[in-house]
């Protein structure tokens, strides 16, 4: 008996797996292979926890992020002095700090409550990480469409302009434009564009700048990526057909380009998420980042790292804080980019 | 090869010169010069300052004389230094000694220490970047690639997984994080490594580590992937077929060919470390360049800011270059024309 007689298969289950992948859009592909892998799904929860956190924060925290409360600067609850042997109780030999167990994780050096600050941290750190491949995106876009639409010399020189911003030490460039935002629009002539802007930056707690200046350091990529799918979808034979039937434009790029693109574009983005937050962070760590009294976990990282030989707690929580944000992304980041893969495409 | 090589540099100059003048107009876009933020002189004062410094000058002006005293040699017969306007850093002296010497590369002088200029601050701190950036990549190396290496042999095995977790891991803490837990840890708790400071081999291990950390994983990563994909290739099963020994295959075949993306990795991976040291240096009081450079923004230090961007700009764009040369000599596929 041969192994086939053995073992038959009949034609309906043979069509029942073919009917599983063909009904399968790539995005459906893409779903179910990232759920499956487990750490992806962690980093997902966590995103989703701290999304929840942030925006429950003025519910949640039990103090206000900004008021102080001097009598109470420095303090620590029990279990933080428990949590860190060099920080010794008053009462205890060599004690020096105050126990005040109202503070969840502590308070910092002039009597903000740490936690509640982590909590609105939160909130500067997500929306970095959200609108901030939102500004690389609209710029890479413009500039991939129209050097790949357009070809010849205008394709020519914008990619020698991408070329040259690569050039740019991204660090020292980001840190440049920043200088020049806060500086240079710290007393505008009222009226102008700069007092407009100065103004939207200080409603949004100093944020919009730093979408500007990650926009305009980060967006090369996305141009490349996106002007390379333009030029292989330009000469396809279904464009030239809706080309020759009047199609705008715009529709064109819409229907045809844009599907191709978001794949590698939201990976792209994801996997650099973690360096726009680490941006944040570092700007606000020097103090070029978000205006103060607005926490971000840099620059209560930088506080804290003032006094870390004796407050370890105030630089600490923020840095692991910081740390479970990134690494949420960088896991989500991995799993997208093997779940959109279009090599392993049905392959489980 | 050498048209390639050519071309290369002309590309850099072009693109060097677009950083200037960017960073050019950005600084001079800020109002208040660099006077101005002290505490407040006298007119008369400030206006001397900017007649010296000639900061009244229209910014093309100022612009062009910049880049001149850059870029163009001159011969002076004066002596090696007269003064912080103007040091060179290229200084060959004539033959013929009573035409001086053939000077070169006056970076200007520093607006924040009058007696100081761009070069003198560039020649004392930038070794210590140096010195901390090296530090970095060896770290990085020695810890990533033995890392990638040991996580392809044992692929999906336990091995593997625990090699890709602290690889991820050490990809998510930036030095911000890094930077104090390793301060709390080893200086505080444990009170073996100084915090801050710099001068002895101790201060060097944990900002040499927490910044080649990060880049480790980034090595650790590529390596794996690099070798699993030369693993898989037909020249490694020919080998195998032939009788080789495993560790031939390895060695002699697999290693040499996985590590040309490793190599040619290196080269970017150092310009980013050079500019991750302004971080570094910021957290572990490190008189390096990097630091420097942040006082100078804010103190609007133009010739200082100018030069330092100038010269990580040069780094990045020849590292580049250097990188693609080894790649084209590794790898003789790919020859440029």
């Amino acid at each position: 008996m041969t192994a086939i007689e053995k073992n038959p298969i009949t034609l309906g289950q043979v069509t029942a797996l073919n009917d599983r992948r063909k009904g399968e859009s790539l995005w459906a592909d893409a779903m179910r292979r990232l759920f499956r892998n487990k750490l992806a799904v962690v980093g997902l929860v966590i995103i989703l926890i701290n999304i929840g956190l942030a925006i429950l924060a003025p519910v949640i925290a039990p103090y206000s992020f900004k008021e102080q409360n001097r009598a109470a600067a420095n303090s620590a609850p029990q279990w933080v002095t428990q949590l860190f042997p060099n920080m010794k109780p008053i009462g205890v030999e060599g004690g020096y700090i105050r126990v005040n167990n109202d503070y969840v994780m502590g308070a910092d050096a002039v009597g903000r409550d740490i936690f509640s600050r982590l909590l609105y941290g939160a909130r500067v750190s997500l929306v970095v990480a959200f609108i901030g491949p939102l500004m690389s995106i609209i710029v890479g876009m413009i500039v991939g469409l129209v050097a790949g639409y357009a070809g010849g010399w205008v394709d020519n020189l914008l990619m020698r302009f991408v070329d040259i911003f690569y050039a740019f030490p991204t660090l020292l460039f980001i840190i440049l434009l920043m200088t020049f935002f806060r500086l240079g629009l710290s007393d505008p002539v009222p009226g102008t564009f700069g007092a407009f802007m100065a103004d939207i930056d200080d409603s949004t707690g100093g944020m919009i700048f730093i979408f500007i200046g990650i926009g305009l350091t980060s967006w090369m990529q996305m141009a490349r990526l996106i002007r390379g799918q333009v030029l292989s979808i330009r000469e396809k034979e279904y464009v030239e057909a809706a080309r020759s039937i009047g199609t705008p434009t715009r529709k064109i790029m819409l229907s045809h380009i844009l599907p191709n693109v978001l794949g590698p574009v939201i990976i792209a983005e994801t996997l650099s998420i973690p360096t726009y937050i680490s941006y944040e962070a570092f700007l606000s760590f020097i103090g070029l980042g978000v205006k103060v009294p607005t926490p971000s976990w840099g620059s209560m990282i930088s506080e804290g790292a003032e006094r870390i030989s004796s407050y370890p707690n105030q630089a600490l929580f923020p840095a692991l804080a910081l740390f479970f944000v990134m690494f949420a992304f960088n896991f989500l980041g991995d799993g997208l980019r093997d779940a959109l893969d279009p090599r392993m495409r049905g392959a489980d | 090869m050498s048209k390639y090589i050519l071309r290369r540099l002309l590309w850099m100059t072009l693109v060097l010169f677009v950083v200037s003048i960017i960073t050019f107009v950005l600084m001079r876009a800020v109002p208040g010069g660099p006077f101005s933020s002290e505490r407040p002189l006298p007119q008369q004062i400030l206006d001397n300052l900017n007649e010296k410094y000639n900061l009244d000058d229209p910014l093309l002006v100022q612009y062009g004389s910049y880049i001149g005293d850059i870029v163009l040699p001159r011969i002076t017969t004066e002596q090696l230094r007269p003064s912080a306007v103007e040091d060179y850093l290229i200084n060959i002296p004539l033959p013929f000694s009573e035409y001086g010497a053939l000077r070169w590369m006056n970076f200007g002088p520093s607006y924040a220490s009058r007696n100081r200029s761009v070069n003198d601050i560039i020649e004392e701190h930038l070794p210590i970047s140096m010195q901390l950036g090296l530090a970095a990549l060896i770290v990085a190396i020695a810890i990533g690639v033995p890392l990638g290496i040991v996580a392809a042999l044992n692929r999906n095995g336990i091995l593997d997984y625990t090699g890709m977790g602290i690889a991820i891991i050490g990809v998510s803490i930036p030095v911000i994080i890094t930077g104090p837990l390793l301060q709390y840890f080893f200086g505080v708790t444990l009170k073996i490594l100084p915090v801050s400071g710099w001068g002895t081999f101790n201060h060097l291990l944990m900002p040499a580590f927490a910044l080649g950390f990060t880049n480790s994983a980034l090595m650790a990563r590529l390596t794996r992937a690099s070798l699993l994909q030369v693993l898989n290739e037909d020249y490694i099963r020919t080998a195998r077929a032939k009788g080789l020994s495993e560790r031939k295959v390895l060695f002699v075949h697999a290693m040499k060919n996985a590590m040309i993306p490793v190599v040619t990795v290196i080269g970017p991976l150092f310009a980013f470390l050079i500019t991750g040291t302004i971080v570094t240096e910021t957290i572990f009081g490190i008189p390096g360049l990097g630091r420097y450079f942040i006082s100078s923004i804010t103190g609007r230090d133009y010739p200082v800011i100018m030069g330092t961007i100038l010269l990580f700009a040069m780094v990045l764009v020849l590292s580049n270059l250097f990188v693609d040369l080894i790649y084209a000599w590794l790898d003789p596929r790919i020859r440029y024309n």
